[in-house]
């Protein structure tokens, strides 16, 4: 690899690549995503490589492992390109089949391909599946196309060309102003507006100011940012550096888990292929413009996503949040200005540089702009990603997207934002995707984790889970938040096990309103709002287990009277 | 204990204390536990008050201070796992190895751990053995399963 010093020279490379690029060369894309791991697709791996080892296909055959595909549910997912034929939940004996069939004779085998469930009608390329066909994939929509390995697959897409166009057409001011017109608010939870957090570290006086990047992703079941991250890590990188060439820094921080293995190698390589090519470090494409990058792990505790804790742990001290009117974008890592931005906020910015604010203002809603990973877990027959229009109704997602409940339960519930979001019934699902609109529903858009539960669920016992979480992930700095967490725990576990007591309502809300008031963070500023949703729309189902020590989703074994 | 390889990760981060988690997660990942004598080697390679290094260590649950079995067990407890079963294979794995999560038996053979959710709803309830992921596993499968270790 030779370094680039321009941005001619950069599409040159590019050029260069595309050009040696046979397109028509077979080429199959094994997803290698969280959930296809699971599924068994080491050994479909295994089996293709050892199968065209047999035929002596090396040369003519190209296997890529890609990051996930989405539609999770029927891994593992193998795309042969460059048809783009979808094979679903392939088995390592249907291996030889799609060699032979379908990579050399280009015959579609049937019985891999998708069926619509209800009209039974086949779908062969990735385009055409509902799934796919049916969400705007701006952020995703290359996860099949390329080897997240290789920074020469993210150039042949156009990748680091926002970069280029940032750093040789615009200044910082108008990287800034761009953003801030843009409306991007970011995805980790807040949907705070990016463009003015950037500015207040950019205004901050000091001249080190630090980026980074929250790949934490601490909420269960959010799994997007570990998907986008590890399907396309240049993409998060080259947003990074836009940021860090429109705030001013020359030093940025990735805080990612340590417990996925495949997302840190493709990090590594990602970050030591950009240096080779000087899109990190020293000069960068020859403009003058120096910026390094650092990894750092969370080991394992969910208030470490929070902005200041996360800092701490940068610093490598415990990650105990500070006081909220310590803004880390002034203060952040020791002391200087530090802006952070969730993974997918950051994937966001080289698309608005390329294609202008104008077309981001296009997509969404009026306060609510762009598009939205979301992953769907629970009593949903697709746990899966999508990524959808801000704007997209929460029904269309559970239903078109997550194809309804299984095993013929009704829908009860959807639970948004994790331990610090919000449950709203049923009823209220024909709302649209929206920070402002579910904040008003007392949920909140959180990372963007659906939790899909069917009438078999009892909310006391979700609302104690979640306390139950939390007590072992609040970090036990400050008192009401340590203490209100362990009160409302044995109250919640008092009442799913049939010994709650008049009263113990009431005392939760009260218990709530201090917690809001006066803990140090927002982990116990927030942990109550799932409680709190909860009383506000299936406020019956806690006093039947409290008045009549009854279980209507007759699903709390122990509260052992009618009902069970 | 592989000097070599624990040499290497001083050597990476001789004298920067910002690098501590990290280093301790890298000792670990080699060592699946962090000795005593290991974290004052951390104290004094990384310039850390052995006192932070003990905090550390001790805050986080992914660092243990006791020495692991041959296999370890970890059991998803992310909500989708959750309400999809968690519990009933928590108890079922309890029941069979007749230790509780954040123990190792006393053959060293298995030590198991609940852990946070694993971005892998699909595959709820979701248990991973020394990193391989098994997903939706009967109590029957389990018990199966778990004989193939010694
Ligand atoms: C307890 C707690 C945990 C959090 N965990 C995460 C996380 O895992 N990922 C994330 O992006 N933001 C998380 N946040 C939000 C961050 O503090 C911060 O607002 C966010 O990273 C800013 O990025 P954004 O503006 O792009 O959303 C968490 C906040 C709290 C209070």
């Amino acid at each position: 690899m030779t370094r680039i010093n321009s941005a001619a020279e950069l599409e040159e490379l590019r050029q260069g690549i595309l050009s040696k690029k046979d397109p028509d060369k077979p080429s199959i894309a094994i997803c290698a995503g969280l959930s296809c791991l699971g599924l068994g697709n080491g050994t479909i791996i295994s089996a293709f490589k050892e199968e065209i080892n047999k035929q002596s296909l090396e040369s003519k055959i190209d296997i890529v492992t890609t990051g996930c595909h989405g539609f999770c549910e029927k891994g593992p997912i193998v795309v042969i390109n460059p048809e783009e034929i979808c094979y679903l939940e392939v088995k390592p004996e249907d291996v030889p089949e799609i060699i032979s069939q379908t990579v050399i004779e280009k015959k579609v085998i049937d019985r891999l391909v998708y069926t619509d469930p209800n009209s039974g009608e086949k779908a062969t390329h990735m385009a055409e599946i509902p799934f796919y066909k049916n969400q705007m994939r701006v952020l995703l929509g290359n996860n099949s196309k390329i080897n997240p390995k290789c920074i020469d697959d993210y150039l042949m897409i156009g990748g680091y060309s926002a970069l280029a166009k940032a750093l040789f057409e615009m200044s910082p001011v108008q990287v800034l102003e761009e953003v801030k017109i843009a409306n991007l608010r970011g995805r980790g939870g807040g949907g705070f507006p990016a463009g003015r957090k950037w500015e207040t570290t950019r205004n901050a006086p000091n001249e080190e100011k630090y980026v980074i990047v929250n790949a934490h992703e601490g909420e269960p079941g959010a799994y997007m940012d570990r998907a986008l991250f590890q399907a396309n890590p240049h993409s998060v990188l080259e947003g990074l550096i836009i940021g860090a060439y429109a705030i001013g820094s020359h030093q940025g921080f990735i805080y990612t888990r340590h417990d996925t293995p495949e997302l840190r190698k493709n990090l590594d390589i990602a970050l030591a292929q950009a240096e080779e090519y000087g899109l990190l470090g020293e000069n960068i494409l020859g403009s003058g413009f120096n910026f390094k990058v650092e990894v750092h792990f969370d080991v394992g505790i969910f208030v470490s996503g929070e902005s200041s804790a996360l800092m701490r742990s940068i610093e490598g001290k415990a990650p105990e949040p500070k006081p909220k009117y310590i803004r880390t974008s002034v203060n952040g890592i020791w002391d200087r200005p530090s802006n952070l931005n969730n993974v997918e906020t950051w994937a966001n910015v080289p698309q608005i540089i390329s294609k202008g604010s104008e077309w981001y203002n296009s997509i969404g809603t009026d306060r609510s702009k762009g598009t939205k990973l979301i992953s769907l877990s629970g009593h949903v027959c697709n746990s899966t990603i999508v990524e959808v229009p801000m704007g997209t109704s929460l029904k269309e997602i559970v239903y078109d997207f997550g194809g309804g409940i299984p095993n013929g339960k009704r829908l009860k519930a959807i639970h948004l934002g994790g331990p610090m979001g919000g449950t709203i019934p049923e009823s209220l699902i024909d709302n649209p995707l929206d920070f402002d609109v579910l904040a008003k529903l007392g949920a909140s858009m959180g990372a963007g984790d659906i939790l899909v539960m069917d009438e078999g669920t009892c909310l006391v016992e979700l609302a104690r889970y979640f306390i139950d979480f939390l007590s072992g992930e609040s970090c036990g700095k400050c008192v009401p938040c340590r203490e209100g967490i362990r009160q409302m725990q044995n109250i919640l576990t008092n009442m799913t096990k049939g010994k709650g007591r008049e009263g113990d309502i009431e005392l939760m809300e009260e218990l709530a309103e201090v917690m809001g008031a006066a803990a140090l963070c927002s982990l116990g500023r927030s942990v109550q709002n799932p409680l709190l949703s909860m009383l506000r729309y299936f406020r019956d189902e806690f006093e039947a287990h409290v008045k009549e020590k009854r279980c209507p989703a007759h699903s709390c074994k122990e509260a052992a009277i009618e009902g069970v | 204990m592989n000097n070599d390889r624990i040499n290497g990760i001083f050597n990476k981060y001789q004298g920067q204390a910002g690098s501590l988690i990290r280093v301790m997660m890298e000792i670990q990942e080699e060592e699946h536990w962090l000795s005593r004598e290991i974290l004052v080697k951390i104290s004094e390679k990384l310039e850390v008050p052995l006192s932070r290094v003990l905090r550390i260590a001790t805050y986080y649950k992914s660092f243990s201070v006791t020495p692991k079995g041959r296999h370890e067990i970890q059991i998803c407890t992310g909500t989708a796992c959750h309400i999809r079963g968690a519990q009933s294979v928590l108890d079922t794995v309890q029941d069979l190895i007749g230790i509780k999560p954040g123990e190792t038996d006393l053959d060293q053979k298995f030590s198991l751990e609940t852990v946070n959710c694993q971005g892998s709803c699909t595959c709820g309830p979701m248990i991973k053995i020394d990193q391989v992921t098994q997903s939706r596993l009967s109590s029957a499968q389990i018990a199966d399963l778990l004989k193939k270790y010694d």
